[in-house]
């Protein structure tokens, strides 16, 4: 059996509120992440989805310990990275990577485009064969940008080129795992495809995972092998893809799906539609027992008191439910 | 079919900027009547914001250059909108008409309490105490689903969810029954559990108050949901429009063709490859010559004599009730539909 590239266990990660002020109190917790494992094979893509609050982002950002770990562990090719130090790590962010959201935000505007990307070889010593100005060069062809376009500045491309411009620096090093946040959700339509393609097409290429954290489920089912659901910082469910689209055993995965629009209008029609009632609740105070409790269809007594177990219902998929969904 | 109750005629919207004139919208027609949600869809730059702003009187007269008509069908008479005196527009505001957008923390003010922002909607049009408009703004909220409505309604926005804040903003909207309702991406901030719900609400408050609905968006699958009929919008321009069943199942120009086929759906777990439109929209200060969609286009080498780079293409009706902008023949467009891999 093949060792995981990225293994979690019992991940948490919580920040502490201040009531504000000079002499801030601490006035609660918020439990973004509150116990997730998880494992991620080589050349595999993990889909994590759910609404906004629901500590996806977190996770993605703890994982490549731009956030450090409240507690839980953090395995990476066999290594445990969960206390290592900035300068620890530095050697290993050559193998994990990452593409933001906000390609306006991410890419320094005094930045040519070839400094952005060659940067990545300057801060880890490393000189690629020809010459960081030929390997610069060849990124951009292989991202689909004009290589006669590297000394231009960010704000001289569209939306999409950026986030080409992003995806570039982050393949510079060749990692191992790219954690790539809400990648397409700041694109146009036609532009979303492009970009797609171009994460698939590279993961056929040079056989990287990724941790692909998305609220748009239409997309992520695309992109992904296994597909993960959060709801306020716990795992819900997770499982193979078709299975999870499929038959969903958790009735908050399966709200989630009848909730997406479907582009179909016929289908659309007959379709079954679970709407949930009201808000996610606050990850402050969570409720109590199951933590989707205040908004499942399905609810009982014993929801609002016992905390159910995340437990391996078949190979390849765990539920946390206590009445899950017929198979 | 009932009378339209919007009738928008050959309107444009350019802009003038240092660099140029902007064409936001450019010869755009299309009606809505009422009980009818028309949606407009189209990516950012596409002009179907500028064109809603525009049927609002929203922009401001120096800075836009705006021709063309926006009739309003009123029972006292017929009102355009683009070239009536800016103080009818502005009594129609709100109450014949009512808008509501994308982020409604921007939309509402953050120092009022919600209760007294509908209450000032309600004042402008309605003889009354303040009693009675937070009376009429209690009804509004529990009309939008708000609960503890009589509690909450002395509230302010920063104290509601995005999905609370998106019904206050409906409510604010309907208080004086306006008969038409342009919503603005009002759903893209949210997330999608919330989304369904506010898309409901939508369309119980279209029977509700019997409403012509403008659509604004750029999802495909919200449109599906809720629309009557479609424009499709590309570069300020229509580029088709249709019932709604005809843009999905038979849709008849290469750019609508070409987006259904790039999204992905949840419907649809074969992992085929996304077939991706090429390219980026053109910039709206140097419009291409001939169709916008040309440099995108992978069919224009079939139209001959390179008539695609030399002449806009019409609006025309190339099937019954439905419009396309395109010089291919129905024929051709036919085997694109039916083939996305190989034509496109």
């Amino acid at each position: 059996m093949t060792e995981p590239i990225l293994k979690l266990e019992g991940l948490t990660k919580y920040f502490d509120t201040t009531a504000g002020g000079i002499f801030s109190r601490k006035k609660g917790t918020v439990k973004a992440v509150d116990g997730i494992d998880l494992e991620i094979m080589p050349g595999q893509t993990v889909g994590l989805v759910g609404e906004s609050g629901c500590g996806k982002t977190t996770v993605g950002r703890t994982v490549l310990k731009l956030y450090e770990p409240t507690s839980g562990k953090i395995v990476f090719e066999g290594r445990d990275i969960t206390n290592l130090s900035r300068h620890d790590m530095k050697p290993l962010r050559a193998q994990m990577q990452m593409i933001f959201q906000d390609p306006f935000a991410s890419l320094n505007p005094r930045q040519t485009v070839g400094s952005l990307i060659g940067a990545t070889f300057d801060i880890q010593g490393i000189t690629p064969p020809g010459g960081v100005k030929v390997e610069v060069e060849r990124l951009m062809e292989r991202v689909g940008l004009n290589p006669e376009h590297v000394n231009r500045y960010p704000h001289e491309f569209s939306g999409g080129q950026r986030q080409r411009i992003g995806v570039a620096r982050a393949i510079a090093l060749k990692p191992k795992l790219i954690v790539a946040d809400e990648p397409v959700s700041a694109l146009d339509v036609s532009i979303q495809a492009q970009v797609v393609n171009l994460l698939d097409d590279l993961q056929n290429e040079f056989g990287m995972s990724y941790l692909f954290v998305a609220h748009d489920l239409s997309v992520v089912q695309h992109i992904s092998d296994r597909v993960i659901v959060m709801y306020l910082g716990k795992i819900m469910e997770d499982a193979d893809k078709h299975d999870l689209f499929s038959s969903p055993r958790h009735p908050y995965t399966k709200a989630l799906l009848s909730a997406v629009p479907v582009p179909d209008p016929i289908k659309g029609r007959q379709r079954e539609r679970i709407i949930l009632q009201g808000d996610l609740p606050s990850p402050m105070n969570p409720p109590s027992g199951c933590v989707f409790n205040t908004r499942c269809w399905k609810v009982q007594e014993k929801c609002r008191t016992d905390v159910p177990a995340l437990i391996q219902i078949a190979p390849n998929h765990r539920l946390a439910c206590h009445f899950p969904e017929p198979a | 079919m009932t009378s339209p109750f919007l009738e928008v005629k050959n309107l444009t919207v350019s802009f003038p900027t240092e660099d140029g004139l902007v064409r936001a919208s450019n010869d755009i027609s299309f009606t809505v009547a009422r009980g009818e949600t028309l949606a407009v869809v189209g990516e950012s730059g596409s002009g179907k914001s500028v064109t809603s702003l525009a049927v609002m009187g929203l922009h401001n007269r120096r800075s836009a250059q705006i021709s063309g008509e926006a009739i309003l069908h009123l029972e006292s008479g017929d009102v355009d909108t683009i070239s009536a005196p800016e103080d009818v527009v502005r009594k129609l505001r709100g109450k014949s008409m009512a808008m509501i957008f994308q982020d409604p923390m921007s939309a509402l003010h953050p120092y009022y309490t919600v209760g007294d922002q509908i209450s000032e909607a309600w004042g402008l049009y309605n003889e009354g105490s303040k009693k009675d408009g937070i009376k009429r703004a209690i009804e509004m909220l529990e009309l939008v689903g708000i609960p503890e409505a009589a509690k909450r309604v002395n509230e302010f926005p920063h104290q509601f969810s995005g999905g609370m804040r998106q019904r206050v903003m409906i409510g604010m909207a309907l208080v004086n029954n306006p008969s038409l309702l342009i919503a603005d991406e009002p759903t893209t901030a949210l997330d999608v559990t919330v989304q369904s719900q506010i898309l409901q609400l939508l369309r119980d408050m279209q029977k509700e108050f019997n409403m012509a609905v403008i659509l604004i968006t750029h999802d495909l699958g919200v449109v599906a949901e809720v629309a009557d009929r479609v424009c499709v919008m590309y570069a300020g321009k229509i580029v088709e429009q249709a019932q709604i069943d005809d843009i999905y199942y038979v849709p008849d120009h290469p750019y609508t063709i070409g987006l259904l086929n790039s999204i992905p759906r949840v419907d649809q777990l074969d992992g085929r490859r996304l077939l991706a439109i090429p390219g980026q929209p053109p910039s709206l200060i140097s419009l291409p010559t001939g169709c916008a969609f040309r440099a995108r286009c992978s069919l224009s080498h079939l139209v001959p004599n390179n008539l695609c780079a030399t002449k806009v293409p019409d609006l025309d009706e190339k099937l019954t009730g439905h419009f396309s902008r395109c010089h291919l023949t129905e024929a051709q467009l036919s085997k694109a539909r039916t083939a996305p891999g190989d034509a496109l």
